[in-house]
Order: structure tokens, then sequence, then C-alpha cells
């Protein structure tokens, strides 16, 4: 069952600032605190705000859980094929491979106080950003097999 | 001098909704008060100079787990039963 008309429509209005805050912390990991971890759980925090807000047929006719684990799978696939590329350049696992190939990412960091510059670090964002894909489907798709055990008569 | 007033402000907000978890009977209230408790936790995190904490105090223990308690009183009773000796 759907909770009341309050909760719905500021769960429907808060949704999408938290969505946009939760990728500004993924993006900016390697610049400002936070990072993947922190900025996937911002983002499931929204996703979960929505799951109780609204009743578990409706959200599973929405979104369905098929589709959370595909999010999981895809962001952890993301991270291990970015570690591994480095073994095909002739260095180890991991090492940063983003640093030498095209201008992609590869700006140099400014020395002295400066606001910081997205286009830096390598590989590190796209870990970030594989880390919070990662968990933003982990932590959603708990919560939403916690919510299919509960009944639906009250 | 108005960091030191701020400080103890959420110290004694700290305390008072940790009381208010142990007191209430309405258990969705007293999942409300710990999503308050974790909120002033993050903001004590922040202003020990622990940005990256505090960000993963407010989404984990401010959303997720205030979510997952209400979950789980929707799962079963709101009111809290006397125990009996």
């Amino acid at each position: 069952m759907n909770m009341s008309k309050i909760v719905r429509s500021a769960a429907n209005l808060l949704f999408p600032f938290i969505l946009v805050f939760g990728f500004y912390i993924v993006l900016h990991g390697h610049l400002t605190p936070g990072g993947g971890f922190q900025g996937g759980a911002v983002i499931a925090t929204g996703f979960v705000l929505m799951f109780v807000a609204y009743s578990y047929d409706f959200i599973t006719g929405c979104i369905g859980a098929e589709s959370l684990h595909t999010t999981e799978t895809i962001g952890l696939l993301l991270f291990i094929v970015t570690a591994l590329v480095a073994l095909g350049f002739g260095v180890t696992f991991f090492t940063n491979w983003m640093l030498d190939v095209g201008p992609v990412l590869n700006n140099p960091v400014a020395y002295g106080p400066n606001p910081g510059d997205l286009n830096t670090a390598g590989f590190i964002p796209v870990m970030n950003l594989a880390v919070g894909i990662e968990v933003l489907g982990a932590l959603s798709v708990i919560v939403l097999y916690m919510l299919s055990g509960t009944k639906e008569e009250i | 001098m108005i960091e030191l007033v701020v400080h103890a402000a959420v110290l004694v907000g700290l305390i008072c909704a940790a009381l208010l978890v142990i007191h209430f009977r309405d258990l969705l209230s007293a999942a409300i008060a710990f999503g308050i408790f974790s909120f002033l936790l993050s903001l004590e995190f922040y202003i020990l100079q622990a940005p990256d904490v505090a960000i993963a105090e407010a989404g984990i223990g401010a959303g997720l787990t205030t979510a997952i308690f209400i979950v789980a009183i929707r799962g079963t009773r709101r009111m809290e039963e006397e125990v009996e000796e």
C-alpha cells in the first residue's frame, strides 16, 4: 500500500535533487570529500525513499529487482575490466594506465591552492563511477527484498 | 566562540535524541528519533574535520537505516508492548 499523499509528494519533490547531489559526490570523488561509496549510498537513499513512499507492487512495476541486479553487475564489471586493461599495456594490474593514453582525464594537476579540475587523475574517476553504480544497485536491492517480505493489508 | 556554542548544542542534541529513542513507546517515533540522532552525529563528524565520514554517516545512518526500520515496522506492529516480568 502507498503511504499518504504528503509523503509521496515530498518523495517526488526530493528524488531528483538527491540523485543530482549523489552523482556530484561520485564525480568529484577525486577532488572533494566523498567518493564512490558515499555517493552511491546517497543515490541509494533517494531510491529507498521512493521504495518507502510507494507500494511494493508499484515499485516492481516501475523498476524491478532484475534491473537493479544488472546495475550492480555492470558496476562490478566496469571496475574489474578497467583494472584488467592495464595488463594489455604491459604494466601491472591496477596501474593507472589512463595517465599515458590520450587526452582524456589527463590534465596535469595545478600547483598550490586551486578549485580543482575534473579532467585529472587518470582512471580514478572511472573507478569512482564504477563503485558508485555498484553500491547504488546493491543497497537498493537489499531494501527492495526487505520490502517484499512485508504484508500488504496494513 | 560560535564554534564552541554550536558544538555544545550538537552534543546536547545527541544526548537528547538518544534518550528519546529509549523513551518512545511508538516505534515509528523511535525510528525518526534515531534518524535525528544519526543526522546530529554526521554534523558532529563534520565539526571534527571528518567530512568523508560525515557524508557516509548521513547517507547510511540517517537515510538507509531509518528506511529499513520503517520497512520493518510496516511488516510488524507499530506499538511496543510492556514486557511481563
